[in-house]
């Protein structure tokens, strides 16, 4: 979607055949303002193509110049994406539907997270539902089987009535679809904050995987080859759905007038799509693919076509719209070629191949209809009823809309909201047993930190029988290969109170933890993709904080030694005025060479040395101990040191690999209290830990520095490992054991692993009901 | 490391795997039939052959999508058409999550299965009790063992007529009972159930997601796919 935006279109001189302007000399306005357009970029459509456009034309130059498919405001900030650290593994970049990496014994993955954040406000079940369609989709594109799903999800307040119709809806959709596809969720995350109370984000991440030699183009190339429209029938649900709601700001309650724009998903025609693209593909029976999703025909046409022409090869394309099976026959051209009905596909197809295609598509009872045909005009040209209705050059729309360099503004109240730290004096904070006890318990409860059982046991982890790992465990697992066990890990992470406070140290945060993340499950981070959720890039101040948070990411990465492979931008998440927090949520792709080696969370061989790794400083600034006592939101987020978070990773994967660790979990929100609760509940085993002298066992237990993660560790191991942190320079503590059926700190508090389940699980059945 | 395969007897069984339009768990069902030390053999549900297996299991999924009702469509395809016919004549069958589904749209199993009450999908390792060990899928146990296999359902209440429910005990047919926990609202907590010959069973969890330690809940499924290999040798 962001190709390059150097040079303006080369216009063809030639007069097309029928001219589609004869019938539209008129004067009259033409409504672009409606359609989201500037008096600018009216103008500039007119000159591209030396007259009025059609009403067809215009609706698709409002489509794909629209925020969500052109990039237009965060196109210049993303190119720094482009200079992250290439490597070897790295088969396609940034610029394609998703990245694909080679992972070695002939396959490759490929993975990517999109957003569906306005329509799963206005709808959250088809709005959820239809969101993991759409990125399920992006990488069936790619040439590969999708075999996971991960749902990073945000609301408002867990007890705020709105939540109580958008989390359950949100969940039941992810749920609806992708169980019915025969995917597994493997992890994600659910985040309550006020910040989302009108604005929910639901974010989804496909990963999938293939022979490294079935790598797809989208080019539409091949003079004489056939385009086939593969899929459901086309109707009128979701015209608009990346104009209307994706790129313009809801007003207050605005929301569910726009019900109209949002998709409808139908799952099960989505699963014989799947199976029958995997098998064009197998039988190399398509010379170019695209999925149908944001701007429908619109973006699929024109993105194969120019992709096609960008090959340098004789291109163009010429569709008959009257071919396009419809739901409702009543529809008017620029409705066909903006529905965004679900479950579609667009291939291209030799002549000699399209029996074959049609035929395998019966057999799956998907339709196949032939809309077209690939030409060497240049030009994509639509029919409509004996009419030629488009006439464009297709790198118009696709690649060369405007690209803006929007103003930016550090946000007035920054200083003020930093200067405001947590610290002792300005928050109370528990100094006794008794208090320490009680805090924790009410942290372990509070929505942020409880069980997420709720939600994830709605999701199918079993299907595919490949999962490895899942939730709540620190990444999803997932074994590709039966006989040498290589396998991939996967998180996502963002924290929009650290990037309210520094979006810059927020994005680098985001990216650290979910490294730490698939580090702690023993694999090796290779390669990182992004949803940056920010408000209106109108707004300078937003438009700051996204500039930062992009700057962040690219240095982190460079850092790291990581390349970013693809990833999706998602504006104007804000309610009136107010913008959400930014919230840039980070996907990390790791490899394992044999997933056997992995390392789960729970605590469950009595006797192990459990060992803190990393340093603890007293870091509250947009901590989850702030806001869930205090409802306080400033100060600095947890210092960032991309080093030590390096060598972290690097120990924990050689302590995977070498079988020193029976159990490794990140630190994060919430800090060591939270990791050793999960890790306790998760592997049924109590934990005695000392503090140590001279430490403060409130900031021990609660501070959310970054760059930590607590191990458990076999005594026979013990000096093995810990010598090979001291070598390393990785700085240790030995922390306590695994023992008994209580969370024990000496001098502390000591709580039975009972009423730690009791506060840990109850908190989202309260809120939302039983399921079973 | 992987999966876990048989003993010294190997044998060259064939089990058919239906794959309906829909079907999700039929390649898992396939890879716990070879880890059991059978040949799988893929069916196609628009075919009416069942190439001779040995045994035949329809796995989970939503068939046709489950439109209609979980079952309701895939019932009438020609491979079940077929398959009802030979489970008559004793073909040993298993139907797993939507596979017992269409066992009871089809009518070679009693009673019919519901929305979940709790009105979710649940997904979570669930606690059985094998209640009779004497049937063609659960000879390999004992009756009174307790195991671990996934359910994940949401059309898994299983519902029947008093007096159906009063002959299914009466002949010890309910082959397992969920224990610690009714995730579905099942009538008398039952999760599977055979037929009067004991060679057509159905049950809502998923046994073929609990014969591998490292992607399953252990290996506590393993033994469905054994049994039937035991009753094949034992009947040659």
């Amino acid at each position: 979607m962001t190709g390059n935006p150097t040079a303006p279109a080369a216009t063809s001189e030639t007069t097309p055949a029928a001219s589609p302007g004869a019938q539209s000399t008129s004067t009259a306005e033409q409504p672009y303002r409606e359609l989201g357009l500037t008096d600018d970029e009216y103008a500039r459509i007119v000159a591209t193509l030396g007259r009025r456009p059609t009403d067809a034309e215009l609706a698709m130059y409002s489509v794909m110049w629209s925020e969500h498919c052109s990039y237009k405001s965060s196109k210049v900030h993303l190119r720094q994406f482009r200079d992250t650290p290439s490597t070897d593994r790295l088969l396609v970049g940034m610029g394609e539907n998703a990245g694909v990496v080679d992972v070695g014994e002939g396959l490759a993955v490929t993975f990517k997270i999109e957003s569906h954040n306005h329509p799963s406000f206005v709808e959250p079940y088809q709005g959820a539902a239809t969101g993991v369609g759409g990125i399920v989709r992006d990488i069936l594109t790619m040439g590969a089987r999708p075999i996971a799903v991960l749902d990073p999800l945000r609301f408002g307040d867990a007890d705020a009535p709105d939540t109580a119709r958008t989390l359950p809806g949100v969940v039941a959709g992810i749920g609806g679809y992708g169980n019915c596809l025969g995917l597994p969720t493997i992890g994600g995350e659910i985040v309550f904050d006020p910040t989302y109370a009108g604005n929910p984000l639901v974010n989804a991440l496909c990963v999938g995987v293939m022979p490294v030699g079935r790598v797809q183009t989208s080019a539409a190339t091949g003079v004489g080859n056939a385009v086939v429209l593969l899929g459901a029938k086309t109707g009128r649900d979701g015209i608009g759905g990346v104009s209307v709601l994706a790129s313009a700001t809801f007003d207050e309650g605005g929301g569910p007038a726009r019900r109209p724009s949002v998709q409808v998903g139908d799952p099960f025609t989505e699963k014989i799509l799947i199976e029958s693209c995997l098998e064009l593909f197998d039988r190399g029976l398509v010379t170019g693919i695209q999925d149908l999703g944001g701007a429908g025909l619109t973006c699929a046409l024109t993105e194969t076509t120019a992709a096609g022409l960008a090959t340098g090869q004789p291109g163009g394309m010429d569709v008959d719209l009257d071919l396009v099976p419809l739901r409702e026959p009543s529809m008017a051209a620029h409705e066909v070629l903006a529905s965004e009905s679900q479950e579609r596909m667009l291939a291209i197809v030799t002549p000699e191949a399209l029996p074959e295609v049609l035929a395998l598509a019966e057999r799956w009872g998907v339709l196949a209809t032939r809309i077209g045909t690939v030409t060497d005009t240049g030009r994509l040209i639509v029919r409509w009823h004996g009419e030629v209705v488009v006439d464009v050059p297709p790198g118009s729309l696709a690649d060369d809309g405007p690209v803006y360099e929007r103003p930016l503004r550090r946000p007035a109240d920054l200083d003020l909201v930093r200067a405001d730290g947590p610290t002792a004096a300005r928050l109370a904070r528990p100094t006794t047993g008794a208090q320490l006890r009680q805090t924790l318990l009410r942290m372990i409860a509070s929505p942020n930190l409880c069980s997420r059982a709720w939600v994830t046991d709605q999701y199918d982890r079993y299907v595919q029988a490949a999962t490895v790992l899942a939730q709540p465990e620190d990444a999803g697992v997932l074994r590709l290969s039966e006989e040498t066990g290589l396998g991939i890990a996967l998180a996502t992470d963002g924290n929009g109170r650290y990037a309210r406070l520094d979006p810059f140290a927020g994005a680098q945060l985001a990216l650290a933890e979910a490294c730490r993340n698939v580090s702690a499950a023993g694999s090796v981070p290779i390669a990182v993709t992004n949803c940056l959720n920010f408000g209106s890039p109108e707004d300078p101040e937003v438009m700051w904080q996204f500039a930062q948070a992009c700057a962040g990411l690219a240095e982190g990465c460079r850092r790291l030694g990581l390349p970013v492979t693809g990833g999706n931008v998602s504006f104007y998440n804000q309610t009136g005025a107010a913008p959400i927090h930014p919230t840039p949520v980070i996907g990390v792709l790791g490899l394992f060479d044999d997933v056997a080696r992995r390392t789960p969370i729970g605590f469950t061989d009595e006797g192990d040395a459990l060992i803190l790794l990393g340093e603890t400083a007293d870091e509250f600034g947009g901590s989850e101990w702030a806001w869930v006592t205090h409802r306080h939101l400033g100060g600095a987020p947890p210092a960032v040191d991309f080093a030590r978070e390096k060598l972290l990773g690097e120990v924990l994967v050689a302590g995977s690999r070498d079988g020193m660790l029976t159990a490794a979990h990140d630190l994060s929100e919430g800090g060591l209290a939270q990791a050793l609760v999960e890790s306790c509940l998760r592997g049924g085993r109590g934990a005695r830990i000392v503090l140590g002298d001279g430490t403060d066992p409130f900031v021990e237990l609660f501070s959310e520095s970054a760059g930590r993660a607590v191990v458990a560790v076999p005594r026979s191991e013990e000096l093995r490992f810990t010598d090979m942190c001291t070598v390393r320079g990785l700085p240790w503590r030995r922390i306590g054991v695994v023992d008994g059926d209580a969370l024990d700190v000496q001098d502390a508090l000591r709580i039975g692993l009972d009423e730690l389940r009791d506060a840990h699980e109850g908190t989202l059945p309260a809120l939302f009901g039983r399921t079973a | 490391m992987d999966a876990v395969g048989t003993d010294a007897t190997t044998t060259t069984a064939r089990i058919g795997v239906v794959t309906f339009p829909g079907s999700l768990d039929d390649r898992d069902a396939a890879l716990a039939v070879r880890a059991a030390g059978a040949e799988p053999v893929a069916l196609w549900h628009g075919d009416d052959d069942l190439a001779g297996v040995d045994a035949v299991i329809l796995p989970g999924g939503f068939s046709y999508g489950d439109y209609l009702r979980a079952g309701a469509i895939a019932r009438f395809s020609p491979m079940v058409t077929a398959l009802i016919a030979a489970a008559r004549d004793g073909l040993p069958t298993l139907g797993i999550c939507n596979g017992f589904q269409v066992l009871c749209e089809a009518g070679l199993l009693p009673g019919a299965l519901t929305r979940n009450a709790g009105l979710h999908f649940v997904c979570r390792d669930q606690r059985l009790r094998i209640e009779t060990a004497a049937t063609a899928w659960t000879r390999d146990y004992q009756a009174g063992e307790e195991i671990v296999i996934p359910v994940k359902h949401g059309d898994g209440r299983f519902v029947a007529s008093p007096e159906v429910l009063a002959e299914l005990a009466a002949h010890d047919r309910i082959v397992l009972r969920y224990l610690d926990g009714n995730p579905n609202g099942s009538a008398d907590d039952i999760a599977g159930v055979c037929n009067a010959e004991r060679t057509v069973m159905g049950l809502m969890p998923h046994p073929e997601h609990a014969v591998d330690e490292l992607t399953g809940s252990g290996l506590d499924g393993l033994r469905m796919f054994t049994s039937v290999l035991t009753g094949l040798l034992a009947n040659t």
